[in-house]
């Protein structure tokens, strides 16, 4: 077989991006009534829930931190989230998964405030097309904040890698799989502390921290989206509108620019 | 147009210098600046820096009145659900009743609404309740609903003005509790009518110039109902 040509002779991607293009990303904050906090994010064609439950008492008991609360994450993808019918229920990756994405949220939070209380985050995959797990510990963040949960900070994740021998920002499934490397992190966007990073594949040094800083970059835009998504929620109705209005006409006018350039 | 408060979110820088962190605040000690840590509405009080959360949990603190569910009954002692991240223990001490040891059953059992007070919340947030006190009760008859506890003040409102207003339109009997629990008892079709004002009333809680919508809301929905 003919091996897919990812990024042709202009730099453009098979989807048309850039290298530092990130794929287009809806957030809507507090879409679940019954949990404390939730958020639901279209990351590209990732569809991911998010939802968090607490501070309330540590089940079991023995994971009881007399000090601190304890966050418990629980990663899972829908049996109808991939190309061929996934085997519902945990496995290898999804447990992984979930204590990396934990991990990371513990260090966000201000966990000394509820001793011996913890902190249930779930995030379900509705839809993956790669980059799930930045992406559900992107909508985690907002739920978490949505929740009333006190943080440091509302981390932000995103991944990259190398296709084609080129480094670039948001792999798709086409590029994950045939690239060379991905590189999942999650930062603190205000003091860019790394919560996660992973690494698949082979990165030189020097592409690895030319990777590192465009991600960072890219994770401070999603951070934005993230606040705009989360104060949008107590706008009036009308202002959401009017915003997403003038919004609409702006993207109309940077691609017009960009034409231009070209 | 409706004014609607400046919000801030976690991580959001809201001063630097000598004011010191309150509460929904903290100090970042590589920058010695202040942020918020949660989401909610900043307010500078004398020396202090807050935000007054627009969601979250309740946690208690000792003399407020709650509404509990029992959730547990043992020998000596009831556990109470207080809507908090931890349990509430209310002993046969504190109960208006003399109970014989063993008997606790027969004065409350699961499921049971009571109006309590917190009588103390230990260091390690090991919470007492106390039935002891004028107007403390076991409810009947009536029913419960919850609220995002953040916005009991508001439903309230000022000198009691929003819940005043409230009872004085639907002639329902009210009682909420510091930790989000609001009992009502009243005719049917007026209950219902205030547990939506209610509603509404925590739908825009982050609002300016709400009590006199809320009066408008109600002056127009009781014509059409009643």
């Amino acid at each position: 077989m003919e091996k897919i040509k990812l990024i042709d002779e202009k730099g453009k991607r098979i989807d048309g991006r850039g290298a530092k293009d990130l794929r287009p990303i809806k957030i809507k904050v507090h879409p679940l009534n019954r949990a404390d906090g939730s958020c639901y994010i279209e990351w590209g064609t990732n569809k991911v829930i998010a939802s968090v439950y607490g501070p309330k008492e540590a089940q079991p008991k023995h994971l009881q931190d007399p000090l601190r609360a304890i966050v418990r994450c629980n990663y899972d993808m829908a049996s109808f989230s991939v190309d061929e019918r996934k085997r519902p229920g945990p496995d290898r990756r999804s447990s992984e998964i979930s204590k990396v994405i934990g991990e990371a949220l513990e260090n966000a939070v201000l966990t000394n405030l509820f001793p011996r209380t913890m902190i249930e985050v779930n995030i379900e995959v509705l839809e993956a097309d790669a980059g799930t797990r930045c992406t559900g510990l992107t909508a985690a963040g907002i739920a978490l904040a949505d929740a009333g949960i006190p943080m440091r900070d509302i981390p932000a994740a995103c991944a990259g890698g190398k296709v084609d021998g080129k480094i670039v920002v948001d792999l798709r499934k086409e590029e994950d799989q045939a690239g060379d490397a991905d590189l999942p992190i999650a930062i603190l966007p205000r003091t860019k502390e790394i919560l996660l990073m992973q690494m698949d594949g082979d990165l030189s040094e020097k592409e690895f921290y030319e990777l590192l800083d465009l991600l960072a970059d890219a994770c401070i835009n999603i951070s934005e989206m993230q606040k705009k998504a989360l104060l949008d929620r107590y706008k009036q109705e009308e202002d959401v509108e009017e915003d997403k209005e003038t919004e609409g006409k702006k993207t109309e006018n940077k691609e017009i620019k960009k034409e231009e350039e070209e | 147009m409706v004014k609607i408060k400046e919000i801030v979110v976690p991580g959001q820088l809201l001063d630097e210098g000598k004011i010191k962190p309150g509460q929904g605040a903290y100090r970042d000690r590589a920058d010695g600046k202040i942020y918020a840590s949660r989401l909610g509405v900043p307010l500078k009080r004398r020396d202090f820096i807050n935000v007054i959360p627009l969601t979250g949990c309740y946690l208690p603190k000792p003399d407020e009145l709650v509404i509990g569910i029992i959730v547990d009954v043992a020998p000596s002692y009831w556990i109470v659900d207080v809507n908090a991240p931890y349990p509430a223990v209310l002993h046969v001490n504190d109960v208006p009743w003399k109970v014989e040891f063993g008997e606790t059953s027969k004065y409350l059992s699961i499921a049971d609404v009571v109006l309590i007070k917190i009588s103390r919340v230990s260091e390690t947030e090991q919470i007492q309740v106390s039935m002891r006190d004028r107007n403390l009760r076991k409810f009947v008859g009536g029913q419960v609903i919850e609220i995002q506890p953040t916005k009991v003040p508001r439903v309230i409102g000022k000198k009691q003005s929003m819940i005043e207003l409230v009872k004085r339109y639907l002639n329902v009997w009210i009682f909420i509790g510091k930790n989000g629990r609001i009992w009502l008892n009243g005719e049917g079709k007026s209950t219902r009518l205030a547990i939506k004002a209610i509603r509404q009333i925590e739908k825009e809680a982050h609002t300016e110039g709400l009590t006199d919508r809320i009066k408008e809301w109600l002056e127009m929905n009781k014509s059409e109902n009643m």
